[in-house]
């Protein structure tokens, strides 16, 4: 990523959300169901965003474990919203070319007869432009 | 009583049941849904952006004929109804979001988040009524049953509205009025690991099962749901070895009528 100046200004404007406003609680991270898969967990990317270290979040399969199940947006004493944050990074990951985190391809073995239709529209949105 | 109804993807295919069951005991108690017209995919997920706005048309669009149409929307799928009133939320709140799906959209009149979106069971709390529930009962379920309301029925509260995000009680109060008892587990309103069933099984797995060990340690003889995708980890991901059923098969059955 070229221009970290100029991701940092998207993901504010993605996100809609102040990373400022964190006291450093670490109550989303303590709500997070996926926070021992995330090599960075929710306070980080609330904390990188707020002083600019975006490169370690960019890089990051973190970005891919989030489950956008709300709990830590839920739960946040200061409406952070953590989820958005890390929603904003996933999109500036995956809107780069060739950057998608699950192809066509890869479909057929993830499947089976009971997985309902949900499963793969909500998968193909969240990690496919 | 007439509402519009959304019915989505899922519910036409893997989870005919959910839907099913929710026409057949909503003709039983005197509503009448109808089916929007040519409705199309709720997208699966809200994408919080700012910036998506093709995402959220769908939602626009069936919103937007509930409005045409005079009356509330009723949904049954959580992961349909999340989507929809959230997008709606936006309609209303957000004027960024608004000003381009309505520009994109060129409608006659506008929408600006006017209809009211209820999921199936607020319909049965709020309109219907649990007490008037009970009096329609014919055959009453006597089992243990424990309640999964997973994430997207419940979060963001301040949007969904729809109980107490942290202790909510809508499932268990319906669990009562068809006859049957609660049973509280933990990780009820935790995420069952929704997509990463497609992407990463393990994820799903360990989330799921975190639920069924709750509730069959707590001496649960079924399970309940209003999540297609949330019945599914729980059955193949959470390795339940009682059943897991749509709320609306089980209120059928009670009403007589499955």
């Amino acid at each position: 990523m070229a221009n970290l100046n100029l991701t940092s200004e998207n993901i504010k404007r993605i996100s809609g959300v102040d990373a400022r406003k964190c006291m450093r609680c670490g109550k989303c991270t303590a709500s997070c169901p996926n926070f021992e898969d995330m090599e960075y967990h929710p306070h980080q990317f609330v904390y990188f965003i707020e002083n600019g270290k975006l490169d370690k979040l960019l890089e990051s399969k973190s970005v891919f474990k989030c489950l956008s199940c709300f709990a830590c947006v839920e739960r946040c004493p200061r409406q952070v919203e953590p989820a958005k944050l890390i929603e904003a990074v996933r999109l500036t990951v995956i809107r780069q070319q060739g950057a998608n985190h699950l192809l066509p391809d890869e479909i057929p073995a993830a499947i089976d007869e009971e997985m309902p239709q949900q499963a793969l529209v909500a998968a193909f949105r969240k990690f496919t432009k | 009583m007439k509402y519009s109804y959304y019915p989505g993807c899922t519910l036409k295919t893997k989870a005919k049941d959910l839907d099913i069951y929710a026409r057949s005991s909503a003709e039983a108690l005197g509503v009448e849904l109808v089916e929007v017209k040519e409705w199309q995919c709720c997208g699966g997920v809200y994408t919080t952006a700012q910036d998506e706005i093709a995402t959220k048309l769908s939602a626009v669009r069936t919103l937007m004929s509930a409005r045409d149409e005079g009356t509330d929307l009723v949904t049954v799928c959580a992961a349909c109804h999340n989507v929809i009133k959230r997008v709606n939320d936006d309609m209303r709140n957000n004027e960024y979001v608004s000003t381009r799906a309505n520009n994109y959209l060129q409608a006659e009149a506008p929408y600006a988040g006017e209809t009211r979106v209820i999921h199936f069971l607020e319909l049965l709390r709020d309109e219907i009524g649990f007490e008037n529930i009970k009096k329609a009962v014919k055959n009453p379920i006597s089992k243990k049953i424990a309640a999964y309301y997973g994430c997207l029925l419940l979060r963001p509260s301040s949007v969904m509205q729809m109980d107490n995000p942290e202790n909510p009680s809508i499932l268990e109060d319906f669990i009562k009025a068809i006859g049957a008892t609660p049973v509280i587990s933990a990780y009820r309103n935790e995420c069952c690991g929704s997509y990463f069933a497609v992407t990463d099984k393990s994820i799903a797995k360990r989330n799921s099962s975190k639920f069924v060990d709750s509730s069959e340690k707590n001496g649960a003889e079924m399970i309940l749901t209003a999540c297609p995708l949330c019945l599914y980890n729980l059955k193949q991901n959470g390795g339940a070895s009682v059943p897991v059923v749509y709320f609306t098969e089980l209120l059928a059955e009670a009403l007589g009528v499955k």
